[in-house]
Order: structure tokens, then C-alpha cells, then sequence
């Protein structure tokens, strides 16, 4: 007597998982741990350990030291001008490259990636050969009594080219996706460009926008390389947080170096934190729908 | 004049889409747009709607030329083959949005605004889904959802892309009834496109038939159905079958057959033809009589629905003939697999051979 294949006596098939044997699943899992604790939390921990070093009143005083404060604010400042900026610049670069079919679409969407490949000191020295006072811009500014260079707007420059794509290469792909038939619609109901931006395209990038603005502002805060070119390195004036902490180490002031560094720390774990929640909602909302 | 195309020429790089289109459409009715994929369906309606622009021609929408106007001011409704819906409002701000986005001097009242799409949500049947999301409703009902959306704004005309493609046979069937009956009561003039030629027969006024950019014939779908103007739009509309032969001293040979020529074919020397036969105006019978003496075996039998399938090997043919019976006289005849049958080809229709298709 044949058995028919899937008649109700036969036992239920038993699956068997598919993985990896496990002494090859204890080794790759061991081995991430190990790297995880010896380049992540030894030296994280390294950072408290040193920065509470002299106890809790050395740390507060050296973080109430007024060239903290200054530096504090000043990486606080170029963080609330260079996000909202490169927002702006990024949705206006997504919309382009996404929306429109233009002559150099393809170049223009390669170059964006630019400032992550070019090093952070050449991206500097790009600006300070371009409107440093020797140059014939620079010096033209200078007579006007703008000074770029070793100062603010330098140090914003800066920030902004080394932070330009983050929103743009957060946007590209969603709007790719999206494609172009809501926006298309709308305008069939006769709607106006910046009633389509606002009502449509707006919330539907919401989520990628507010992520990339994340990641801009972590790089944002933390940049070294080309904000330590065009700053010139004017205690109190133009030290942003991580060149502050450059400065106070090469004095072997390490405890206040590494007070100042948990500041950088605090806020790299604040948006790492953030990241991860807007991370879940991102998901969550584009499975949706 | 509800809608008036005038000699419409769309090029993409070298390709043309659409070639010297000219259409007439009456205020209020309702018209298919039908041809295979790629014809340039969708390319003529986003050109009636002013999403794409023509390279020549003009468009003239209830007696005002729009052919250069931005679609925001064309002011036509059109549901889109894949919904677009916006999906991060609700159903009701959705049909409300063509309202919302006038100007203030233009926008009705809160109130207002909420009756009629209140009002349009009842017309598709969807007035319990106020607050549901575009993703929470099937495909079938964002498509209505759609449709109340493009009639909020009171739209001169109506375009719609192929709007039930993506559903299942059953739910289109029901979708397109319903279309009708919404047609009967609000008169708008509309332009249905199609690539399935049972919609189109069952729902339009008026078929419109294109092939690579050109329109091959348009008329009542009787018309259209009874009378196709060419092979093309034969073959389209419906199964069929095809032979090819030659036409010698104004007769088509058939099987061993002849059949006449029509008069376009009869005066030129030898040409190749092409004959067709819809399977349903084939007639089968047991017994040889007068006119049907072409023989043959059952090689298969379908069941169609209400109608039967079948497959037959004839001699003198060089592929099978596929033809449909009604179910009762399949049953009378008893027919089998391998079975003897006498075929007659109660409608015939040849065309000249200038076609590819
Ligand atoms: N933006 C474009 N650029 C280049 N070619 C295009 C473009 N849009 C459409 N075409 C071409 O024009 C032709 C007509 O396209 P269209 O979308 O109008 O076809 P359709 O009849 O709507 O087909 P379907 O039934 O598949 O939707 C196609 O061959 C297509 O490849
Ligand atoms: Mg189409």
C-alpha cells in the first residue's frame, strides 16, 4: 500500500535550523564581544575613569572653566546654524536629483559624496587657500571687516561641507522609492508647489529628514580635521569642543581633557540614543506602508 | 464638445508614442481608450492632463484650449493606474484635499468642504472609512477612495488609467458595473483606458482602439466588436483564429476551401492574406451536411465558464482550430476526446497581410 504524501497519519516534518555549527557561532560571537569591549567600552570607560580622576569637584570645575563654556557654545551654535542649513541644502538636493531628469544629474548625485571621501584637512585647506586673507577674496573681505578664516563663519563653513550629505543620502533613496505620483496628483487637484511640499512631499520624508539630521549633527559636533585648519585655535573664541580637548591634553592637563571629552561623549551617546529611537519608528512606519 | 484632440505627436528621444492623435469626445460620455501595452495610453492621458506636454497638437477641454495651461488650471480629475493615494492622510483629507489647497477666495467652508466629501464618499460607497488610512484599505477600495478624490474638485473631465488593472477578475467585473451605473448619474465626460477588451465592450459609449501610437478604428463597441476595421483591431478584440493564405483570382483557399476575398484584395494578383475565425462562430456537428464538410478530430476539451473549449485537428490545415460551443450542445453531442466532428465557420472575415502582430 502506497502512502499518499500528505495524508494526516504521516508525523509532522521535523525542520531542522539552519545555521552554523556552534563552536563557529561561540567564536564569531566571541570575537565581536572582545572587539566591542576592547575598542568600545575599555576606552569609553578609560575616558570617565580618567576624567573623574581628581574626584567629582575637579571635573565640575574644569567644566565650569570659562574657555569650556565658550568652546561649549561655540559647538552648540555652529550645531544649530550647520543642521538647519544642510536640511535645507539636502531636501533642496534630493528633490533636484530625485524630481527633475537634468543634464549632470548623475555627476551631481556622485559629487555629493565628496566630502565623505575627501579627508577632513584637505576639506579645510580648501577653504582657508579660498578665502584666507592672502587670497584676493579673502582679502576683499577683509576690508569690508569680514573676517571668515580663524573665526566663526570659518569654522560654520567648514562644518557644512564636511556635513552636506548626510540628509541628501538619507533622502535619496526614500524619494526614489516614493517615486513621483502622489506629488503628480496633487497637482492634477490643483494644488501649488509649496502647498505639494508641505502637505505631501514634507511628511513623507519626515522621518528620513529628522534621521539625517541626526547623523549631521553627531558629525557635526564632533568634527576635528578641517574646523582645526580654518580655526587657528583662539581660546575662548574659536576652540569648538573637540579641538578644546586637544589643546588642554597637549598642556598635560589630561583630567580636564578628559572632563571636557565625557561632554563630547554625553552627546555622542545622547543622539546615538535618539538615533536608535527614531531608527525604530523610521521602520516601523515605512513597513507600514 | 467635451473633449477635442487635435493631431497630438508625442516623441521620446526617437521613439514616438503617440502619432498625429485626433479624437473627438461628446460632453458627457464615456469612452475606452483600448490597445496593447505600450501604446501610449497612459502617455495620451498625461497629456490631456497636462502632466507631460506634447510636442504638437492641441487639447481643447469643453471648448477652452488647455493645451498650454499647467495641470493645476486644467482642472481634470485622474485616477492613477497604481492609486497614488496620499498615504499619510486619511481617507477624508484625502477627497478633501483638491478643496483645501483652493485659494481662500475660492475654498468652500469647513463645513462645506466636510458635506460634499461626505457626500462623494457615499457616491463610492466608502463613507464608513472616513478615518482609515490608504494602507488600510484594499485595493479595490482606494481605488474608489481615488475616484472621489478626482471628483471632489468638480473636474471638467474625468481620465482614468486602467484604475481596476491591479485587482482580481471578480472585483473588476463589480468595480466596472458600478463605474457604469455612477457614469449614468453624474455625466461626466470621461476617458477610460483599458488594455482588457471585456472592460472596455461592457463599459464605454464609445471604444477608441490604438496601436503604437496611432488609433485603429473607434466606434459603438458593437460597432467596433461586429465591424473590426482591420486585423489588428480583430485580433485584439477577443480570441480568434488565424490563417494564413494566399489570395488567387479574388478567392482565399481555405482547407482546401475557398472563401471571397474582400474587394480590396480581389483586384490584385497573388497576395497573402489573413483569414479569421472567432472560435464562437464555428459550428460543430456529428453529421456531414452541405457547407460543412471539414473534417476533423477532437485533440482537446476546455471547460470555458459556460461555454466548451475545444481543440480540433482539420485536414488541410496546418494548425489546430480552437472553437467554443455552448455547454448544451456539447452535452447533446457527447463529445469526446479523438472524436470525428464536421466544422462549419459560420463568420469569416479576411484581411490583407500587411500586419504584424
Ligand atoms: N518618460 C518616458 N521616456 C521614454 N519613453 C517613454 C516614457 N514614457 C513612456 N515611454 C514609452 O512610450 C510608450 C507608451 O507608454 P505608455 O506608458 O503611454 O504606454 P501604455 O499604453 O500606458 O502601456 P500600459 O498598458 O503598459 O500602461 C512606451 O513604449 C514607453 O516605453
Ligand atoms: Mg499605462
Amino acid at each position: 500500500m502506497s502512502t499518499p504524501l500528505l495524508s494526516q497519519g504521516t508525523p509532522p516534518v521535523v525542520r531542522k535550523k539552519i545555521s552554523d555549527p556552534l563552536p563557529v557561532r561561540i567564536l564569531l560571537i566571541g570575537l565581536t564581544l572582545l572587539f566591542f569591549i576592547g575598542f568600545v567600552f575599555l576606552p569609553l570607560g578609560l575616558v570617565f575613569a580618567q576624567a573623574f580622576q581628581k574626584g567629582w569637584d575637579f571635573y565640575l570645575e574644569a567644566i565650569r572653566e570659562p574657555y569650556t563654556i565658550e568652546a561649549v557654545k561655540l559647538t552648540l551654535t555652529t550645531v544649530a546654524i550647520v543642521v538647519p542649513l544642510n536640511a535645507f541644502f539636502g531636501v533642496t538636493a534630493a528633490w533636484a536629483i530625485t524630481k527633475f531628469s537634468f543634464p549632470g544629474k548623475a555627476a551631481l548625485k556622485t559629487l555629493l559624496d565628496l566630502p565623505f571621501a575627501v579627508s577632513p584637512v584637505i576639506a579645510g585647506l580648501i577653504f582657508v587657500l579660498l578665502l584666507g586673507s592672502r587670497t584676493p577674496f579673502g582679502s576683499w573681505l577683509g576690508e569690508q571687516g569680514i573676517k571668515i578664516i580663524f573665526s566663526t563663519p570659518g569654522i560654520i563653513i567648514a562644518t557644512l561641507f564636511v556635513t552636506f550629505p548626510f540628509v541628501a543620502r538619507e533622502l535619496i533613496p526614500l524619494m526614489e522609492a516614493q517615486g513621483r505620483d502622489e506629488e503628480e496628483a496633487a497637482l492634477t487637484l490643483g494644488a501649488k508647489g509649496w502647498q505639494i511640499f508641505g502637505k505631501i512631499t514634507l511628511p513623507n520624508i519626515r522621518w528620513g529628514l529628522l534621521y539625517g539630521m541626526i547623523l549631521c549633527s553627531a558629525r557635526a559636533i564632533g568634527e576635528f580635521g578641517a574646523v582645526s585648519v580654518v580655526s587657528g585655535h583662539i581660546r575662548g573664541q574659536t576652540n569648538t569642543i573637540p579641538l578644546h580637548v586637544e589643546i588642554l591634553y597637549s598642556e598635560y592637563n589630561f583630567t580636564a581633557s578628559f572632563a571636557v571629552a565625557s561632554l563630547l561623549v554625553f552627546l555622542a551617546l545622547t543622539t546615538v540614543i535618539v538615533k536608535a529611537v527614531m531608527e525604530n519608528r523610521f521602520q516601523k512606519n515605512s513597513s507600514q506602508h | 464638445m467635451g473633449i477635442e484632440l487635435q493631431n497630438i505627436t508625442k516623441k521620446f528621444t526617437d521613439y514616438t508614442a503617440l502619432d498625429n492623435i485626433s479624437l473627438n469626445i461628446a460632453s458627457g460620455e464615456l469612452i475606452a481608450l483600448l490597445g496593447p501595452s505600450g501604446c501610449g495610453k497612459t502617455t495620451l492621458l498625461r497629456i490631456i492632463a497636462g502632466l507631460e506636454s506634447a510636442d504638437s497638437g492641441k487639447i481643447i477641454l469643453e471648448g477652452k484650449d488647455t493645451t498650454n495651461l499647467p495641470p493645476r488650471e486644467k482642472n481634470v480629475g485622474f485616477v492613477f493606474q497604481h492609486y497614488a493615494l496620499f498615504r499619510r492622510l486619511n481617507v477624508y483629507e484625502n477627497v478633501a484635499f483638491g478643496l483645501k489647497v483652493l485659494p481662500r477666495s475660492k475654498r468652500p467652508s469647513k463645513s462645506e468642504i466636510k458635506d460634499r466629501v461626505e457626500h462623494l464618499l457615499k457616491l463610492v460607497q466608502m463613507e464608513w472609512a472616513l478615518k482609515r488610512y490608504p494602507s488600510q484599505l484594499s485595493g479595490g477600495q482606494r481605488q474608489r477612495v481615488a475616484l472621489a478624490r478626482a471628483l471632489a474638485v468638480n473636474p471638467r473631465v474625468l481620465l482614468l488609467d486602467e484604475p481596476f488593472s491591479a485587482l482580481d477578475a471578480k472585483v473588476r467585473q463589480e468595480l466596472r458595473r458600478w463605474l457604469r451605473k455612477l457614469h449614468d448619474e453624474i455625466h461626466v465626460t470621461s476617458i477610460f483606458v483599458t488594455h482588457d477588451q471585456e472592460e472596455a465592450l461592457e463599459l464605454a459609449d464609445r471604444i477608441v482602439v490604438i496601436n503604437k501610437g496611432k488609433i485603429e478604428q473607434q466606434g459603438t463597441p458593437q460597432e467596433v466588436y461586429d465591424h473590426p476595421a482591420n486585423a489588428f483591431v480583430y485580433n485584439f478584440l477577443g480570441n480568434v483564429n488565424v490563417f494564413h493564405g494566399r489570395v488567387h483570382e479574388g478567392m482565399v483557399t481555405l482547407g482546401g476551401h475557398s472563401v471571397d476575398a474582400p474587394d480590396e484584395l480581389k483586384n490584385s494578383a497573388e497576395k497573402t492574406s489573413q483569414t479569421f475565425v472567432r472560435p464562437h462562430e464555428i459550428g460543430i456537428s456529428k453529421i456531414r451536411s452541405e457547407g460543412n464538410d471539414l473534417e476533423g478530430t477532437i485533440r482537446e476539451i476546455r471547460l470555458l465558464g459556460g461555454q466548451i473549449g475545444l481543440n480540433i485537428e482539420c485536414e488541410g490545415f496546418d494548425q489546430p482550430i480552437d472553437a467554443e460551443i455552448p455547454r448544451e450542445l456539447y452535452l447533446n453531442l457527447q463529445l469526446k476526446k479523438g472524436d470525428r466532428v464536421f466544422v462549419t465557420f459560420n463568420k469569416v472575415k479576411v484581411f490583407a497581410c500587411d500586419y504584424e502582430i
